[in-house]
């Protein structure tokens, strides 16, 4: 997830995003390590069933699988299981060696850092809200309005996917619902607060 | 009244009080035929409220509703009551099934109340069960089954009649996500392939985003979220 220092604004949740953060850069060097631990392939392949099972809305770049390949090489998680008459990198085939082995599970062990989906800017906006006496529950109309709106078209596309395609779909719905419960929330609390305040 | 063309149903200025709270306090509503609209607002902000004068189960006070053309607040109770038996259906929160009945008896219910033959009515409720994928619960009995699958045996039920609006009060809100999911799923499915208008009372944003717009009810006020944004 991209993150500004002012934080992530909704507009952040598209589609084309997700679909990118499906395989972030960084661990596609665990992943192609994860297919090769179900097999030795060749960089084509490797490529090709990444690209069916992750790429979807973006293919890997053949260029990006041998520079991967290249580092787990030199670091001995893979090695050269043979070559293919005819030259060219994509005909090596690769094997994952015990390390490698040990790499992917060190990797799939490791929870992932929870991101700070939320936005310091909706959180400004209902505390100045309340500070100049404007109303936050009409904020947060707007707000879930603006939310609804992508989240309907997830909704569709979860109807009309594939089993990956409503994973992606459900993981973008469940945290924007979560946005809005958190808005919600602070809006009460806040409100609450300032009442104190004003007694 | 002006309603908009094609519209269904239709509310204006409603006010509604029990006692001295103000349950609806000047609130608008319309839908169209295939429409599913998501109602959401806090508790007690007055949702039900609207619900059940929309659907005519409860009188409000004053204002104005229409259906097909007709004004439903200067209909008798037999007249009401017909209609929500023939035009209408229903989906609540929980315990709307009768304990007595087995499933197929349950969803056939609303045709028999219409002097549907027995066979008949049955063979329809069957073929529901079936959308809902819970044929296989017709010889159950309500207390027999999960929540989630009989909240697919009420939703076979709404559907059963062929109704032209469904009232839907928190239909997802004692079902764990993947039924929430399912419910809504052929809810909206079922009633979008048989041009019903769904009426969706709900507070969770995933739910509502089932629907085609929505609605906003605070205070007994209603926002109608589109014309805003
Ligand atoms: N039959 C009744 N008798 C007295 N007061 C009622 C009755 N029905 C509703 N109310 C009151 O009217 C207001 C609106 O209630 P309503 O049930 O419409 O809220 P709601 O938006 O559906 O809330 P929730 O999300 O909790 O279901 C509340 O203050 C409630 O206490
Ligand atoms: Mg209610």
């Amino acid at each position: 997830m991209p993150q500004s220092p002012e934080g992530i604004r909704p507009a952040i949740y598209t589609l084309s995003v997700y679909t990118q953060c499906r395989v972030a850069d960084m661990s596609i060097g665990h992943t192609l390590l994860g297919l090769l631990e179900a097999g030795p392939r060749h960089g084509y392949d490797l490529k090709r069933t990444f690209d069916e099972k992750f790429g979807h809305d973006r293919p890997l770049a053949y260029g990006q699988v041998y520079s991967t390949m290249s580092r787990l090489l030199k670091n001995g998680l893979v090695e050269v299981d043979g070559v293919e008459s005819g030259g060219g990198p994509e005909r090596k085939r690769y094997a994952i060696t015990d390390a490698g082995i040990t790499d992917v599970g060190a990797w799939l062990s490791q929870p992932e850092k929870p991101e700070p989906y939320l936005h310091s800017t909706l959180y400004t906006k209902v505390v100045l809200a309340l500070l100049t006496g404007r109303r936050a529950d009409e904020l947060l109309d707007t707000q879930r309005a603006e939310h609804l709106r992508l989240m309907r078209i997830l909704t569709q596309r979860k109807r009309k996917g594939d089993i990956a395609d409503q994973l992606v779909c459900d993981h973008a719905l469940f945290h924007l619902e979560a946005d809005l419960r958190w808005l919600e929330l602070t809006a009460a609390r806040l409100d609450q607060l300032a009442r104190e305040v004003r007694r | 009244m002006m309603t908009p063309a094609g519209t269904l149903l239709a509310a204006t200025d409603l006010r509604k009080a029990f006692g001295t709270t103000k349950a609806l306090d000047g609130a608008e509503f319309s839908i169209h035929p295939g429409e599913v609209v998501a109602v959401m607002g806090p508790s007690g902000s007055g949702k039900s409220t609207l619900l059940h004068c929309l659907a005519g189960i409860v009188p409000p006070d004053s204002g104005s509703i229409t259906y097909a053309g007709r004004e439903l607040t200067s209909l008798n109770d037999a007249e009401r009551s017909a209609l929500r038996r023939t035009e209408f259906g229903f989906v609540f929160q929980f315990g709307q099934l009768v304990p007595e009945l087995t499933c197929v008896e349950n969803v056939a219910l609303p045709l028999r109340l219409t002097g549907v033959k027995r066979k008949e009515a049955e063979r329809t409720a069957l073929h529901w069960m079936e959308q809902l994928q819970v044929e296989e619960l017709v010889a159950k009995r309500p207390g027999e089954i999960s929540g989630g699958q009989g909240q697919r045996v009420a939703v076979a039920r709404a559907l059963v009649t062929a109704p032209r609006v469904i009232f839907a009060d928190e239909p997802t809100g004692a079902l764990d996500s993947l039924n929430g999911e399912l419910v809504m799923q052929l809810l909206t499915e079922a009633a979008r392939s048989a041009n019903a208008a769904v009426v969706l009372v709900t507070h969770e944003t995933r739910v509502a985003a089932y629907s085609d717009r929505e609605i906003v009810v605070r205070d007994g006020k209603s926002r109608d979220m589109e014309r805003i944004v």
